[in-house]
């Protein structure tokens, strides 16, 4: 029943209260009379009637009044209330209901706003505990990809659909030895988050290694793996272990059979083995020569020395016999003098330096000489901070085999080393009191097959000394004061190897090597033009050039570029490149792009660079400011390198006039200005295009606000922005 | 009639020595010094054996056997391999191909002579 109709029924019942009782009374009254009081009732009564009538009226009005507004006050406040409860619930939690109305009323609202400031406040620490738990898988996934950098190996993590989540920066490494552009992008046209690894590795052979993966999954083998091996771009060989990720157990569902447990997505450790590979090969040929290319030559001999045991045999005949053995016999001499050499190389080839400090390395010779040798081994100089790259063990091999020699062919009873420093270079002097050396029998030493207490080595102490990159030489003393001594010159080094410099040159931070939001990435069937403008890779870029005029010789020499994926700026995948222009730069255009003319000398040629550009920037939509000068500059080379630039165009330009449509200036740096953009190494290709790319970032909420969502809304606005600009 | 002998090797060294053993133990000589040759000559001659080398010139060994024992003219033609080649897959190849002996290099001229005269006995 409705609040209303309950009133009018109270209303109702308050006029039947009110009259009811004397109405009864009146009847009973006028039922007991007799006639003549019945006339002499309506004489007395008769004239106060319409007093009573008026009284009883009034009386009632003012019933209807109270009864009026306790509905009001009480029922209409109350719902009311509901309704705003509903608006607290749903649409608006900040709402508050205004404490008003009869003292009740106002204690059901004091508790009703009590009750949402509590929930407010459970929200918001729910909220709070949301975020302190991202934070903290945030900084297990910094953990990890700092671990990862560590890692010597490389990895390659994909989603399914084979995009690249996460690379260390080994494997970056390994990918700017394949790439064919190298020194360019480094390697970032191959690998990058959000990059097909099929750029790289064949389709097919990632698909049956998969399957065999699948398989496994489906046998349920402990630890499904498959391993390949497969050529790089430039034909390198590499060998390949692809585990797969599995989800974790939580997120899959708990009755799902093994033979369902679905991948999402692989790891790749890539080992480069075409050194080895190369390596093994020549040895299998090495050993091939020495047994099935000496058969043949083992059986002519044998043979012919069998027919020598004829006694019946001819002297010419005898002799020939007698000429093939000794030839063969040379031949076979020369046969293992050249496999024994080359394989002394293969030896060479093997050692991995390590580094080493100095006075250790002195140590271990201290200890290694006077447990082989009758000689005492003083330590006589020794620069405690000198770091060297040596293979310890042929080192010591060496200088082992020289003191063994003093020892011997000079009686020398006590030797003596010394480490010293210039700069770049190492000395380490082997020096004896004593006896003379003549620099003849030195240089004997010096190339003789190392031997020892009956063990010998291939190789001589000048492979060694070659193999560290040094020298070794006898030092004659000019003033004869003193003997002379052996001198071993090492480069130095520095005790921790830089393997990349140049990653750590561009800003501070670890490198953007990884980002598992990719996971959740799906190929989306949608054309490009309606995909949202926050879900698409960019490449922002920038050129400098040596004028303004492409139709009229002007030409690129430099060409910057960096990558935005999942709306991130990946400042570690760019592309930076000098051109050589192949003609001068405008005097006036030297103070702008800073690129002296002596810069571009030996740098390639835009035949060369626009490639790797092209394979950098595929599969992207492509950003820069003032973008339609950069891309006539890229158009103009369409003709000599036959490569098309065709994919989409935003120009941050245009996009600022339509976020900002009434501001006067939209150089870059004035939108970086508004849009509170740091600018860093501004004028440089990179560094232009660096802050194209964070203004985009920063233009995409202004730009979500304007209703703009998609690329093709992006870039039907900035058209119009266009058009208006002509217009005027 | 003496029976002959075709030796097949390009390598002069070996068949030197050879013809020498070949013509004292009484056999009738002929050399090829490469597949080809040594194909026209047992199509011409028919030898009762070949000494064949499997790593010839224009022609390997393997391929002048694999002729002669799908030509039923040739039938009668004894196939003796002799080779530097000595790994286990190459002799049964060998064999396989229709060989009817595989020695490998080096071997002793003595077995040699024995092993001959024992298969053109059968």
């Amino acid at each position: 029943m409705k609040a209303e109709t309950r009133f009018r029924i109270a209303i109702v019942v308050l006029a039947l209260l009110m009259t009811g009782p004397f109405l009864v009374t009146t009847s009973v009254i006028w039922y007991r009379f007799t006639e003549a009081e019945r006339e002499a009732l309506i004489e007395l009564a008769g004239p106060w009637l319409p007093l009573g009538g008026s009284l009883t009226a009034i009386a009632f009005l003012g019933g209807v009044l109270v009864v009026r507004n306790l509905y009001r006050r009480y029922v209409r406040g109350l719902l009311q209330m509901a309704e705003n409860q509903q608006l607290m619930l749903e649409a608006n939690r900040d709402f508050r209901i205004a404490e008003t109305g009869p003292p009740e009323v106002r204690a059901v609202a004091r508790a009703t706003n009590a009750l949402a400031d509590q929930r407010d406040a459970l929200l918001s620490d729910i909220e709070a505990q949301i975020q302190r738990a991202n934070r903290s898988v945030e900084e297990e996934k910094n953990r990890l990809g700092a671990l990862m950098a560590e890692l010597t190996q490389s990895v390659v993590v994909c989603n399914l659909n084979g995009r690249i989540l996460l690379y260390n920066s080994r494997a970056r490494h390994e990918f700017r030895s394949m790439s064919n552009a190298p020194g360019m992008a480094g390697g970032g046209e191959l690998i990058g988050l959000g990059r097909s690894i099929y750029a790289v590795f064949d389709r097919n052979v990632l698909n049956h290694a998969l399957e065999t993966i699948q398989d496994g999954l489906r046998r349920e083998v402990s630890q499904p793996v498959a391993h390949f091996i497969t050529t790089g771009p430039g034909g390198q060989l590499l060998r390949v272990r692809m585990s797969p990720v599995l989800p974790s157990a939580g997120t899959e569902p708990a009755d799902a059979e093994p033979s369902e447990r679905r991948l999402t997505g692989f790891i790749l450790m890539l080992e480069n083995i075409t050194q080895d590979f190369e390596r093994e090969l020549r040895r299998d040929q090495m050993m091939h020569r020495l047994t099935e290319g000496n058969r043949a030559a083992l059986a002519n001999i044998r043979a012919a020395s069998e027919m020598l045991e004829y006694p019946d045999l001819e002297t010419d005949l005898r002799k020939r016999f007698q000429k093939l053995i000794h030839d063969e016999v040379e031949a076979m001499s020369d046969t293992l003098d050249r496999t024994a050499s080359e394989f002394a190389d293969t030896l060479k080839a093997h050692w991995p330096l390590m580094e080493m400090l100095g006075a250790d390395l002195l140590a271990a010779a201290q200890r290694h000489i006077e447990s082989r040798l009758e000689v005492t081994v003083r330590l006589a100089e020794l620069d405690e901070s000198i770091w060297v790259r040596v293979d310890s063990y042929s080192l010591l091999q060496a200088l082992l085999f020289l003191v063994s020699r003093l020892v011997e062919d000079l009686e020398v009873r006590e030797v003596s080393f010394r480490l010293t420093g210039t700069g770049r270079l190492v000395h380490l002097d082997l020096m004896w009191p004593g006896p003379e050396l003549s620099t003849g029998k030195a240089l004997s030493w010096e190339l003789a097959q190392m031997s020892l207490a009956g063990e010998s080595s291939p190789l001589t102490v000048r492979d060694v000394i070659d193999r560290h990159g040094g020298e070794i030489w006898l030092e004659q003393d000019k003033n004869g004061n003193e003997a002379s001594f052996f001198r071993l010159l090492l480069p130095a080094t520095s005790p921790r190897e830089q393997i990349e410099p140049s990653i750590f040159i561009r800003s501070e931070g670890r490198p953007e090597y990884y980002d598992f939001d990719l996971f959740k990435w799906s190929e989306r069937s949608q054309e490009l033009d309606d995909r949202l403008l926050t879900e698409l890779t960019y490449t922002v870029f920038d050129t400098e050039t040596t004028g303004l005029n492409p139709s009229e010789g002007d030409e690129i020499i430099q060409i910057g570029a960096s990558r935005i994926v999942n709306g991130k700026m990946l400042r570690f995948e760019s592309f930076e490149q000098l051109v050589d222009p192949r003609r001068s730069l405008s005097p006036e255009s030297i103070p702008i792009h800073g690129i002296q003319p002596e810069m571009l000398v030996g740098q390639p040629t835009i035949d060369k660079v626009l490639p790797a550009f092209h394979a950098f920037a595929s599969d992207t939509v492509l950003i820069g400011h003032n973008a339609a000068f950069d891309m006539r500059f890229l158009q103009m080379k369409e003709k000599l390198t036959g490569l098309v630039f065709d994919q989409p165009v935003l120009d941050t330009l245009f996009l600022a006039a339509v976020v900002h449509p009434h501001q006067d200036s939209h150089r870059l740096e004035a939108i970086a200005e508004r849009l509170n953009v740091p600018v860093v190494g501004r004028h440089t290709a990179l560094g232009d295009a660096i802050v194209t790319g964070e203004v985009f970032l920063r233009m995409l909420p202004l730009l979500a606000e304007k209703g703009i969502r998609t690329l093709r809304e992006a870039r039907e606005a900035a058209e119009q922005t266009f058009y208006a600009r002509i217009k005027y | 009639m003496a029976q002959r002998i075709l030796i097949a090797d390009d390598e002069e060294n070996i068949v030197i020595s050879l013809e020498f053993l070949m013509k004292r133990e009484g056999f009738e000589v002929l050399i090829a010094r490469d597949g080809e040759q040594a194909l026209e000559m047992i199509r011409a001659e028919l030898p009762d054996l070949v000494l064949l080398d499997v790593m010839m010139p224009k022609k390997s060994g393997f391929e002048v056997c694999q002729e002669i024992k799908t030509d039923p003219r040739l039938g009668t033609v004894k196939i003796l391999m002799l080779t530097a080649k000595g790994r286990e897959t190459e002799i049964a190849k060998g064999l396989a191909l229709g060989a009817d002996a595989y020695v490998t290099k080096p071997f002793s001229t003595k077995d040699l002579v024995e092993r001959i005269r024992a298969m053109l006995a059968d």
